[in-house]
């Protein structure tokens, strides 16, 4: 079958604004859009930039806008999309580019090392053992330490839309992933952290985060459960 | 720009970060890679990492050492096989400890699960007694390495280690037997930056992009092994291509040993577990290469299944082992099955074949991670390597599966560690000439060449021959067309025209450069194939079926600068402690 792409395209040698690029070619139901991405950069355009590296959805290297959603080039077939239509393929909003579907995720990480993401335990590890945990506790860990790094959640985040400032999901989630694991010490901290204005009071769980997360993520329910430990705190 | 450091680390994969927490506070150490880290390939491993902690049934490290030997075909060195099967207990916790989260036991300690080529003997108090799958591998669902990875980062950022993320290795600087730095290209500017350094380590990762179907990652290229082999140094075992044989047939992506170890059964189209006939005693949770060579024996014979595009493949049943096994086991593979190949694998079985996956072979290293200038021994002053990229040997012929998480941490840390004790005493010795110059001169000639020629397609064509004739079957007449090959695509090389010409992101410049380093992997691939006449773990020659201990019983060494650009070949002897070569039988 055929298909059209329709491409973001910004060069920032050449080109003022970003604008559309279209492509026409030969393609199969099975593709992924990353596929179909290599086939315009091998055969027709080699200056169409996109990151990508492990082709099956677990580097978080290409999250990017098709067809106005948020998703995984590499995880997306061709053949749930509607190939009848032509297929828009932009990057990640609210993020600068840097050129055609590579944006600027300085801010993005900034946000992730904010939350202190790395076990926080003051207290003496046994020597020769590891730390026990019960594989209930260690399994409440695993959804959100599933979390690749993508951007998709917290670019699709009207919350974040509308303000720079605000932490984003994907940071939420991290802090999540140590404030509820058993072995770490600093959820105090780490709360402190979330607990400001354009912490984790500016999601108002509007779920677009869970649409968009490659990983099929409930987001906002550890987020509510962050919300939970803020107010018991308070109490 | 120029830039001082105490140690320089390329790679930000399982091995190089485990050597950056390594390195002590006073010294300056900077983390070069080209992905941002936590997109390194180490997290895309799926299954476990072993090491015999005995948390679900009595195990030892001399189990595991045995298991090792035996794996790699009597080809690893077994003093760097027991250092690290030692180690493992403690490396483990010691992951643990920094917060990874493992999946646990009912007592609240690490589980561990079954994999391939990981025994015990029936009887503990007879070593020879028959030897029955044991549970070693330590794991998080499948998402092992991505944990991992992750962790091994927290760390990272914990200690404030200095990351330069996209930026390109282009050259190693070795001048008089000592490594005085490296340039790296900054993917996002093109600008070129001299790391000048008092150590350097590479952890650059595999090469499994040389060939079609691979379970590795598009950044899998083996720039670092090919920069060794550019600066004249040898490479050790190259013939050694380990085929994982559970890929999702057509893509090659991987459906992890887990997935066996969790009581999955190959079957042919006459859907018989045909891995009975091959290994009666493990069947399906024999060593990978047996595995791989097993499928492409059952396709040649016939049993293989008709696929809508005219190739075969082999059934995988996971079917009997229920939903909640699936589900709580195996998740993200059992997903991957779903979303790539639409199938139901707790109703159908998934469509399968080998898959590249692994380089045993890589940059010579004695046990400290020391870089081997030669075959002999003598090391290169300031130059370290680990990981995947590197050649210790502790794989020998054929990897055991969760073997290659534990050699990251392993012997990243010790790799650390003797960095640490270099530093103590180490000075920065100025570079002879403007090392950047090369790189320099090189992205100029790439940028202004022209002609009729795409990397994409020059890949493309050496990617499926590797496979078809330097794949898990080998034999002469197509070892000798591969080399013929090779020679022709490093002629056509010079006629490829790098279509972008821009300064920011030039990813068609990068896999421009990154194929360069492909054909000279492919190179020593394919030599080290054709001259290796007997048959050992990965390496199969049809033509010389049998493993030939008193005169292959060696290490191959290959240098890129023999006569009439030829590669030259020498040996290294195998280090032997306690285990005698037998039979591989399973
Ligand atoms: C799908 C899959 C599943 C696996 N599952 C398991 C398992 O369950 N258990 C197990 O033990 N092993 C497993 N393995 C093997 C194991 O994951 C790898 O061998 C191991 O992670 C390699 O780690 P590394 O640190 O050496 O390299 P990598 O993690 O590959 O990292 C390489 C690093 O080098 C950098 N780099 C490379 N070239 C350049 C350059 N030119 N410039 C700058 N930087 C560069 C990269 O950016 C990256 O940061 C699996 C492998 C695959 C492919
Ligand atoms: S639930 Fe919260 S974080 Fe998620 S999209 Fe809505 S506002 Fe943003
Ligand atoms: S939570 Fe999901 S969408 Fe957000 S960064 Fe992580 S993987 Fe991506
Ligand atoms: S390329 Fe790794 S997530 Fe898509």
């Amino acid at each position: 079958m055929e298909v059209t792409f329709k491409i973001l395209r910004y060069n920032p040698e050449k080109d003022k604004e970003p604008h559309y690029e279209q492509y026409r070619f030969e393609a199969h139901e099975n593709m992924t859009v990353l596929d179909c991405l290599h086939k315009i950069k091998w055969e027709h355009d080699g200056s169409l930039a996109f990151r990508r590296s492990c082709a099956h959805g677990v580097c978080g290297s290409d999250g990017m806008r098709i067809n106005g959603k948020n998703h995984l080039a590499c995880s997306t077939l061709l053949k749930d999309l509607n190939t009848k239509d032509t297929i828009t393929i932009e990057p990640l909003p609210s993020m600068p580019i840097v050129k055609d579907l590579i944006l600027d995720m300085t801010d993005f990480y900034e946000k992730y090392y904010a939350v202190k993401p790395y076990l926080i335990n003051k207290s003496p590890v046994p020597p020769d053992s590891e730390r026990l945990q019960s594989n209930e506790d260690a399994e409440k860990l695993f959804e959100s330490a599933k979390c690749i790094l993508c951007a998709c959640c917290t670019t699709s985040c009207p919350s974040t839309w509308s303000n720079d400032n605000y932490i984003g999901p994907a940071a939420l989630l991290k802090a999540y992933r140590f404030v509820f694991d058993t072995r770490d010490d600093a959820a105090d901290e780490r709360l402190d952290i979330i607990d400001t204005p354009d912490g984790i009071w500016r999601c108002h769980t509007i779920f677009n985060c869970i649409e968009s997360c490659p990983k099929e993520i409930n987001i906002t329910w550890h987020i509510s459960q962050l919300k939970k430990e803020l107010s018991n705190r308070e109490l | 720009m120029i830039h001082k450091f105490d140690v320089v680390i390329v790679g930000a994969g399982g091995a190089g970060l485990r050597a950056a927490v390594e390195i002590p506070k006073g010294y300056s150490c900077a983390v070069i890679s080209k992905v941002f880290p936590t997109r390194s390939h180490t997290g895309t491993a799926q299954g476990g990492v072993c090491a015999a902690l005995s948390n679900e049934e009595d195990d030892s490290w001399l189990n595991h050492a045995f298991d090792t030997v035996k794996g790699s075909d009597y080809l690893g060195d077994q003093d760097a096989i027991e250092i690290m099967c030692q180690d493992a207990p403690r490396a483990i916790i010691e992951l643990e400890h920094m917060g990874m989260p493992f999946s646990r036991t009912k007592e609240g300690k690490i589980a561990q699960r079954k994999f391939g080529g990981h025994t015990k003997p029936e009887d503990p108090n007879d070593p020879n007694s028959r030897r029955l799958p044991v549970q070693r591998a330590c794991y998080s669902a499948d998402r092992t390495g991505h944990v991992m990875l992750q962790t091994l980062y927290e760390n990272c950022i914990k200690n404030n280690v200095n990351f330069f993320s996209e930026y390109y290795l282009t050259d190693l600087i070795i001048e008089d037997g000592t490594c005085k730095g490296l340039i790296a290209l900054d993917m996002a500017t093109s600008e070129i930056h001299t790391f000048h350094a008092k150590a350097v380590m590479f952890a650059t990762g595999g090469y499994g992009r040389v060939y079609r179907i691979t379970s590795n990652a598009h950044v899998g290229t083996g720039d670092g092994c090919a920069l060794v082999y550019q600066a004249g140094l040898p490479l050790e075992d190259m013939e050694f291509y380990q085929f994982h044989p559970t890929g999702l047939w057509r893509l090659g992506i991987l459906v992890s040993e887990a997935a066996r170890g969790e009581g999955g059964i190959l079957r042919n189209s006459a859907n018989e577990p045909f891995m009975e006939v091959y290994a009666p005693t493990v069947k399906d949770l024999a060593p990978r290469d047996m595995v791989s060579r097993a499928i492409i024996s059952e396709i040649r014979a016939g049993r293989g299944i008709l696929g809508s595009d005219g190739t075969y493949y082999i059934n995988l049943d996971l079917t009997h082992l229920g939903k909640k096994v699936i589900d709580e086991k195996i998740p993200e593979i059992t997903g991957f099955a779903r979303t790539y190949l639409g199938v139901e694998p707790t109703k159908e079985s998934v469509p399968i074949q080998p898959t590249a996956h692994y380089a045993m072979g890589g940059i010579p290293t004695n046990y400290d991670t020391e870089v081997l200038y030669d075959n002999k021994g003598k090391t290169v002053t300031g130059f370290y390597a680990a990981g995947e990229c590197a050649c210790v040997s502790v794989h020998g012929g054929n990897r055991l599966g969760t073997n290659s998480l534990l050699d990251i941490v392993v012997f990243g840390r010790r790799g650390g560690k003797k960095i640490a004790e270099f530093l103590e005493t180490a000075k920065q010795i100025d570079f002879n000439s403007d090392p950047s110059e090369k790189t320099k001169e090189k992205l100029t000639n790439l940028l202004s060449q022209s002609g009729n020629e795409k990397t994409a397609v020059i890949r493309r064509e050496l990617q499926q021959n590797m496979m078809d004739k330097c794949g898990i079957f080998r034999n002469e007449t197509d070892l000798t067309e591969m080399k013929q090959l090779i020679m022709q695509y490093k002629e056509r090389y010079n006629n490829i025209t790098v279509q972008d010409k821009s300064s920011v992101f030039n990813t068609d410049l990068v896999e421009t450069i990154e194929l360069a380093n492909m054909l000279d992997i492919a190179e020593s691939i394919n030599d080290g194939a054709l001259n290796r006449k007997e048959s050992r773990g990965a390496h199969m020659r049809e033509d010389f079926p049998k493993r030939e201990d008193e005169k292959w019983m060696k290490h191959t060494f290959i240098w890129k600068d023999g006569s009439g650009g030829n590669p030259r070949i020498d040996y290294k002897p195998v280090i032997k402690t306690r285990f005698e070569p037998m039979e591989r039988k399973y």
